[in-house]
């Protein structure tokens, strides 16, 4: 897997982060407008922890996601007009209005919820593995969870069972230092959550989460070991919050300090990966500015078409309780 | 196994289950049993003896004891297009799965617009028997019948099991099948062919015109028991086995209460806060001028499940008392 990445491959990865960091300002501003109903988790600041390992994936792997799962969903092909739809509640979005940001989702490509259980996902995401181990399909399943989540024994039986069975999962933890609002360092004794996959008879690997790069060679190899039928790794992913835990600001909190939150945002995994371009020659700053332009621009007529896009008729409330 | 005099076949519980499980296993290529010993033990009820032999190790899959873990097995190969039966040993132990079972698996396909179909059996025990105590004993099916996308059956003899079983794996949503410990050495007829029985219809296990008692698993043979005694005092009493908690068939228990003005709901499981509540009240709300009493409710004391014997068997409700509730609700 050491194989350098291609230009193309490149470009859609630098692609993928500032969709993901365009649709979520604009989400939290359209929040902050009253558009969107409900608790809202941006996913801003983590970008090259879900693009570093999704552009390993097809549509027909799956994934599992938390409660800040936008992020999860655009890296796997989900559509801004949907996902905009879905967050305003709207008949047009990806659940019919049913789920919202906790719950968007799009099985027809392999994304099986964000989820607003903490430690919700890896349990299922070991289902979907065994399913896949059980059809021999060659398909992996990844579930993305937080520093906090490891300390649910929700974690801990997936870890357990994923590896006894040697199933096809990559267990990736964005460990963004903090469990809401906790930092890690009073929600657990250990500073590196991969130094629990021995525990589980498991490769545990470190990466930097801001370097896109660093996730990207990481994840290959853990998602070429799954689909050899070598079973589960966890992968480690360093990263940080730009924002609070729920919405927008970020600055002037209590739970964290500002030089904190400056020194991490000086390590911009967008900015980063663009300047790595830049000096590679594979893009240029003024092309780089044309994809945020045209991204912004695809934010914007996704809003309008959410905007459009009718609430639920309230007969609708009991639909699809049932199969 | 045995041969009645009429020619039809006769199975235990265990049997007809297992029966079941092999018909569903034959029939359906992505569906499969996962659970806490449920391979080289066959269960620790028997229920699934024999079937490693017949299936392998990849379609009869021994869990660790993690029951999270197995819901979630069950959950996201659902999600991925297989049809698990999966296997929580005891029903007490529900609360160690309930996140998977109220926030996953119940909601995920209404939370996702119905785009996803969670087919899942999930088969457990519950009753109190053997003096296995207060954490194996308990009978907890109004948790579940609580969660709307959950469906929730009771087969109380052989013949019901197997139909509702294979109904349940038939099903596209997550069905709960229900099994009192108590019932397991109960034998009857079941026949050979695969068959279904409809979740969510009850069945009219004795026809009567005098009085109605509502019940389902263990507790519709003490019913039974209870109308036999009944009938000697001039009561001819209907005995309504309601098979499906999840859903009621409401219909049943309004036309049988529409003929004899009475009803009494009769279950194992703690009486406060038990089925009997819901469906006293949706009878009451249905049928409240056809009604000449409230409806009765019959059901365990609010206690933990006791360990003694003679504690056990004063806890577990029995024809006696239904007998003795029955007198009183009639004023006989």
């Amino acid at each position: 897997m050491a194989t350098q990445p291609t230009d193309e491959v490149l470009l859609d990865i630098h692609r993928r982060m500032v969709r993901i960091r365009t649709f979520e300002d604009e989400a939290g501003r359209m929040a902050e407008n009253g558009f969107i109903p409900g608790a809202l988790h941006l996913y801003v600041g983590e970008e090259a922890v879900a693009v570093g390992v999704m552009a390993h994936l097809t549509d027909e792997d799956q994934i599992t996601s938390t409660h800040r799962g936008h992020g999860h969903l655009i890296a796997k092909g989900g559509e801004f007009d949907r996902m905009f739809a879905e967050l305003f509640g709207r008949v047009d979005g990806y659940c019919k209005g049913k789920g919202g940001s906790m719950h968007v989702s799009n099985l027809e490509i392999g994304m099986l919820g964000a989820n607003g259980i903490v430690g919700g996902g890896p349990p299922i995401a070991m289902g979907a593995g065994f399913a896949n181990k059980y059809k021999k399909n060659g398909n992996v399943a990844v579930t993305f969870f937080g520093d906090g989540a490891s300390n649910e024994g929700a974690f801990h039986e997936a870890a357990n069972m994923a590896a006894l069975y040697k199933l096809p999962v990559l267990f990736v933890c964005e460990n963004n230092g903090f469990g809401e609002y906790t930092p890690q360092r009073d929600h657990q004794a250990i500073t590196d959550v991969a130094d629990r996959a021995p525990g589980y008879g498991m490769p545990g690997v470190i990466v930097d989460g801001m370097d896109v790069m660093a996730v990207y060679e990481a994840a290959g190899a853990a998602v070429e070991r799954a689909r050899q039928g070598d079973g589960p790794t966890l992968l480690e992913c360093k990263t940080y919050r730009f924002y609070d835990h729920v919405g927008r600001r970020g600055m002037g909190r209590t739970y964290r300090t500002d030089e904190e939150l400056a020194e991490w945002m000086k390590r911009d995994p967008i900015e980063m990966f663009e300047a790595r371009l830049a000096e590679q020659g594979v893009l240029s700053a003024d092309a780089a500015k044309e994809v945020h332009e045209e991204i912004a621009r695809d934010v914007e007529a996704a809003v309008e078409f959410a905007k459009a896009s009718p609430m639920p008729d309230p007969d609708a409330l009991l639909d699809d309780v049932y199969a | 196994m045995a041969e009645t005099e009429n020619g039809k076949r006769e199975l235990s519980y265990v049997l007809a289950v297992k029966e079941a499980v092999e018909t569903i296993l034959n029939e359906e290529p992505d569906a499969f049993v996962a659970g806490e010993d449920v391979a080289g033990a066959g269960s620790v009820f028997g229920i699934y003896r024999g079937l490693l032999d017949e299936f392998g190790p990849d379609r009869i899959v021994n869990t660790p004891i993690s029951e999270e873990g197995i819901i979630g097995l069950g959950v996201g190969a659902a999600a991925a297009g297989l049809r698990p039966i999966v296997d929580i040993m005891f029903m007490d132990f529900l609360g160690e799965c309930m996140d998977e079972v109220t926030n996953q698996m119940a909601k995920m396909r209404y939370m996702f617009g119905g785009r996803a179909t969670l087919p899942i059996t999930i088969t457990t025990m519950c009753g109190a028997r053997n003096s296995m105590a207060a954490q194996h004993s308990q009978c907890l099916e109004s948790w579940i019948c609580h969660i709307p996308g959950l469906k929730v059956v009771m087969p109380s003899t052989p013949h019901d099991a197997k139909g509702l079983l294979i109904a349940a794996s038939r099903d596209d949503n997550p069905v709960f099948v229900v099994m009192n410990k108590a019932s397991l050495a109960l034998t009857g007829e079941v026949p050979e062919e695969a068959y279904t029985l409809p979740i969510g219809e009850a069945n009219i296990v004795r026809p009567g015109t005098d009085f109605t008692i509502i019940s389902y698993s263990r507790m519709v043979h003490e019913s039974i028991s209870a109308a036999e005694t009944l009938a000697e005092q001039g009561v001819d009493t209907e005995v309504i086995d309601l098979r499906s908690l999840q859903p009621l068939d409401t219909d049943t228990l309004v036309a049988s209460v529409e003929k004899t003005h009475n009803a009494m709901v009769v279950h194992e499981a703690v009486r406060f806060g038990g089925m009997g509540g819901e469906i006293a009240a949706q009878v009451q709300e249905l049928a409240f001028d056809y009604l000449d009493a409230p409806v009765g409710r019959v059901g365990a004391p609010f206690s933990p499940v006791p360990f003694s014997p003679s504690l056990e068997q004063s806890f577990v409700p029995n024809a006696d008392k239904i007998v003795a509730s029955a007198t009183e609700l009639l004023g006989l």
